[in-house]
């Protein structure tokens, strides 16, 4: 059989099954805010964000510079490449998991809790460093198969509203949802600072209003399903260059 | 210890007027918001702060439960000559912050 006919056989199956498919151009989400959010965000002192910052870099300085010295040459270039499989925790894990990990096994363990203050001030502040830098995640070996379930997560309807994130992200993006404008659902500028929320919070708690916005069950704080899905949206984001901390309404 | 950020321009010029800003982060509960178990959240906000520049104090501020989580302030004022930028505010708990930058008057 000669290779046309694979070809010819294969046309039909759709463009994600084999490799990601990517919103042409992408488009950071603070693309699709309002002008003043977007110079909140361009604003490096009037970023409530940088209060995160602020702090981190003062936890930092306090409890991890010891071994890690100047985040800005250490850190550089690290949150692109999250989540991550990680050898010595055996799973693939997000910032937030791998910062709360090294907290906890250092010379003076410090048990951080998801979502809580001092950690999203220290993946904040690791963020931070690799500002301007694209997403280049590993999605080969341990990860292709959780690449792969964030994929199906991503596809799946859900919900009672019964609907996927491809429907919004892929589908309809830069249209209008009541008085949203719909983004390409990227994972850039994270940790971001919701004015909604009036607080800075992660991406999973941003998946976590996703999931709530279709009226599905929630999954919990460091869930393998919401790892899969951030996984999967960072390789579908490959290349968009990162601003954290971010703004959003 | 309470966070918070405060700007000025790298050098000022004795008699201009210049922008001061200051950024506090702090819920500023309204005292309206329930928790998940039903219970009322005590009112609490940042209710009083003062910048000094030098130990005179230039500008003072009664913020109530209508301002924004993280309160963003800024002003102008005019600096006859140098001395440190100090902020300090106090919340409806009693809790007390303060930052403070030095002013390079040319």
């Amino acid at each position: 059989m000669s290779l046309k006919f694979f070809a010819a056989f294969f046309a039909w199956i759709p463009a994600y099954a084999g490799t990601t498919a990517q919103p042409q151009p992408l488009k950071s989400g603070i693309e699709f805010q309002s002008v003043d959010v977007q110079r909140l965000q361009a604003d490096d002192f009037g970023n409530p964000g940088m209060l995160w910052v602020t702090r981190g870099e003062a936890l930092w300085k306090d409890k991890c510079a010891s071994c890690h010295q100047d985040a800005a040459v250490s850190m550089r270039g690290v949150a692109t490449r999250y989540p991550k499989h990680d050898a010595a925790l055996g799973r693939v894990v997000n910032l937030d998991e791998r910062i709360r990990a090294c907290a906890a096994r250092n010379p003076a363990p410090v048990a951080l809790a998801l979502e809580s203050e001092p950690l999203l001030a220290l993946s904040t502040y690791v963020s931070r460093q690799s500002r301007g830098l694209p997403i280049s995640v590993a999605t080969d070996g341990p990860a292709a198969a959780v690449l792969a379930r964030g994929r199906d997560i991503y596809f799946q309807r859900q919900g009672q509203l019964n609907v996927a994130c491809t429907q919004c992200h892929d589908a309809s993006w830069g249209r209008t949802l009541l008085a949203e404008k719909l983004s390409q659902g990227h994972p850039a500028d994270w940790p971001a600072y919701r004015l909604e929320w009036q607080t800075l919070g992660s991406l999973q708690r941003r998946l976590r209003a996703c999931y709530f916005g279709v009226r599905a069950e929630l999954p919990n704080f460091g869930a393998p399903d919401l790892v899969a899905l951030e996984l999967y949206l960072a390789d579908r984001a490959r290349g968009l260059a990162i601003s954290p901390p971010g703004v959003r309404k | 210890m309470m966070l918070g950020r405060v700007q000025v321009p790298t050098t000022v010029r004795k008699g201009e007027p210049f922008e001061v800003r200051i950024l506090v982060q702090h819920p500023m509960e309204t005292g309206y918001r329930r928790d998940l178990n039903g219970q009322a959240i005590p009112m609490n906000v940042v209710d009083k702060l003062a910048c000094r520049i030098g130990g005179r104090e230039v500008f003072s501020a009664e913020l109530g439960s209508g301002m924004a989580a993280n309160p963003y302030i800024a002003f102008y004022v005019v600096v006859d000559g140098p001395g440190t930028v100090e902020v300090e505010w106090s919340d409806d708990r009693g809790e007390r912050g303060t930052v403070s930058t030095p002013l390079n008057v040319t």
